[in-house]
C-alpha cells in the first residue's frame, strides 16, 4: 500500500544524529511495548507479515506521533481487535480508568483468529521451481499497484535493474499477511544504479534490494 | 476512536501500554514475568557485542572470514548466535574500494542475533528516507566522510534477508587479540555509518 512507512526517497524529514549513549529502551514503555507486540501476532493467530501490515494500516499521525515504539504497541492493539481477543475500545477504555476518568469498558466479544494455512517456522521455504532469473539478468520491477502488503517500496516500481544474487526461497509477504496463502517464491538481491533510481543528477552510488520473483519481469 | 490528529484528546503511550498489559495479563494470555524476561534478553544478552565478536574472528581467522563471507548465518550460528529476525544472514565487506550501508526503508529491518534491536537513528524517517536517496550525504552529516572514488553500496532490507556490514580492520591493531579487538568494533560500523577505529 502507498504509506507513510514507505519512506525511501522522501523528501523533508531532517537529518539525523547518532546519541552513542542511547539505552536500548528509552522509557520502561518501550520495553513492554516491544515484548507485547512481538507477542501479539501469536496472541492474535496472525502472522510477521500481518504484523508488518497492521504498522502500515494505522493513521500517518498514529504512525508516527509516539516513535517506533508507539507504533508497535497500537498495531498490537489493532492485531488483538481485529482477532477478537481484546473488544473495540477495550485498551481506550482501560486507559482512561488508569488515569482517573471512570468510564465503563466494553464487554468481552467473540474470537475471530484466522484460519489459514501454514507451512513451518519463520519465512524461509524450499521449492522446486526453477528461478525465473540468474544473476547478470536485468530485470525491471513490476509497475505493481496494491492497497494491500507488499514489500516493493514505490521508489523501485517501473525501474530497471540487474540480478545480484539468488537467495534463499521464502513465503510471499503480499498474500500471507492477508492469511491468503504463503506462495513461497525465489528471492532476489537485485541491483540498481542510482540514476535509474533518481535521475541524472542522483549521487553516484549503487543499490541492492532484495525483490520476490512476481515483483519482476524480463526486459 | 478519536481523530488521531486531535493531540489533545491523544492517551499517553505509557499508560496505554500499561492498559494492554493489565488485559492481557488478566485474560491469562501474558505473564509479566515473562515480558520482563523477554526484555532483560534484549537489554543484557542480544546486542552488538555479539557481532563485534563476528567481526574480530573474521578479522584474525582468515578460514572463518571465508566461511561468514559465503555463509553468514551458519558462521554466525558456530558462534552461539542465532534468533529472530536472522533467518538467513549476509555479511557484506567493506575495502578501500566499497563501502556497505544497511537501511530498511518500509519499516526497521535490522539483524537481531547480532545486533541487538536497532538504534533511534535507524528508525528514524531521515535516515529511512534519505540513505537510498542520498547516502553520501546522509553519512557525511552523520560523521562519515568518504573517499570520492569509493563506490557507495546501500542494501535496502526489504525481505527477510539481513544484512552486516564487516568493517575494514583499523591500521596499527596488528598485535591486538581477537578480545581487544572486538572491544573496538562498534554498531555504527556493522550498519555502515561509521569506521572502526584503533581506539
Amino acid at each position: 500500500m502507498d504509506g507513510i512507512h514507505d519512506m525511501g526517497g522522501m523528501h523533508g524529514w531532517g537529518t539525523v544524529a547518532i546519541d552513542p549513549d542511547e539505552p536500548v529502551f528509552r522509557e520502561p514503555w518501550h520495553g513492554r511495548a516491544f515484548a507485547m507486540g512481538a507477542m501479539s501476532m501469536g496472541l492474535s493467530g496472525t502472522n510477521l507479515d500481518a504484523f508488518r501490515h497492521g504498522l502500515e494500516r494505522l493513521h500517518p499521525y498514529d504512525y508516527l506521533a509516539d516513535g517506533y515504539y508507539g507504533r508497535w504497541l497500537a498495531c498490537a492493539e489493532t492485531l488483538l481487535v481485529d482477532s477478537g481477543v481484546l473488544a473495540p475500545g477495550a485498551v481506550e477504555a482501560r486507559t482512561r480508568n488508569l488515569m482517573g476518568e471512570p468510564v465503563d469498558e466494553p464487554a468481552d466479544v467473540e474470537e475471530n483468529k484466522p484460519t489459514y494455512e501454514r507451512g513451518g517456522a519463520g519465512s524461509l521455504r524450499e521449492i522446486d521451481d526453477e528461478p525465473a532469473f540468474s544473476p547478470g539478468d536485468r530485470v525491471r520491477a513490476r509497475d505493481m499497484r496494491t492497497g494491500g502488503h507488499t514489500r516493493m517500496p514505490g521508489y523501485i516500481r517501473g525501474r530497471t535493474g540487474t540480478v545480484h544474487a539468488l537467495r534463499p526461497a521464502a513465503l510471499l509477504p503480499d498474500t500471507n499477511a492477508h492469511f491468503q496463502g504463503e506462495n513461497p517464491q525465489h528471492v532476489y538481491t537485485v541491483e540498481f544504479d542510482s540514476t535509474e533510481l533518481w535521475g541524472p543528477d542522483a549521487e553516484a552510488a549503487t543499490l541492492r534490494i532484495d525483490l520476490f520473483e512476481s515483483y519482476l519481469e524480463a526486459t | 476512536m478519536a481523530d488521531p490528529t486531535n493531540t489533545k484528546d491523544r492517551l499517553p503511550p505509557e499508560v496505554r501500554a500499561e492498559a494492554l498489559e493489565s488485559l492481557l495479563t488478566e485474560r491469562g494470555l501474558v505473564k509479566s514475568e515473562v515480558l520482563d524476561g523477554f526484555i532483560n534478553r534484549f537489554v543484557n544478552d542480544v546486542g552488538p557485542m555479539n557481532g563485534a565478536k563476528v567481526v574480530a574472528k573474521a578479522w584474525t581467522d582468515p578460514d572463518y572470514r571465508a566461511q561468514l563471507l559465503a555463509d553468514g548465518t551458519g558462521a554466525i550460528k558456530e558462534l552461539g548466535f542465532a534468533g529472530p529476525q536472522g533467518e538467513h544472514i549476509v555479511v557484506v565487506e567493506n575495502s578501500d574500494d566499497v563501502h556497505n550501508v544497511v537501511v530498511c526503508t518500509l519499516c526497521s529491518c535490522y539483524p537481531w542475533p547480532v545486533l541487538g534491536l536497532p538504534p533511534e537513528w535507524y528508525k528514524d524517517p531521515a535516515y529511512r528516507s534519505r540513505m537510498v536517496r542520498e547516502p553520501r550525504t546522509l553519512l557525511s552529516e552523520m560523521g562519515l566522510d568518504l573517499d570520492d572514488d569509493a563506490e557507495v553500496r546501500v542494501w535496502d532490507s526489504s525481505a527477510e534477508n539481513r544484512y552486516l556490514v564487516l568493517p575494514q580492520r583499523p591500521e596499527g591493531t596488528e598485535d591486538l587479540s581477537e578480545e581487544d579487538l572486538a572491544a573496538l568494533v562498534t554498531r555504527d560500523a556493522m550498519v555502515g555509518v561509521a569506521k572502526v577505529s584503533a581506539g
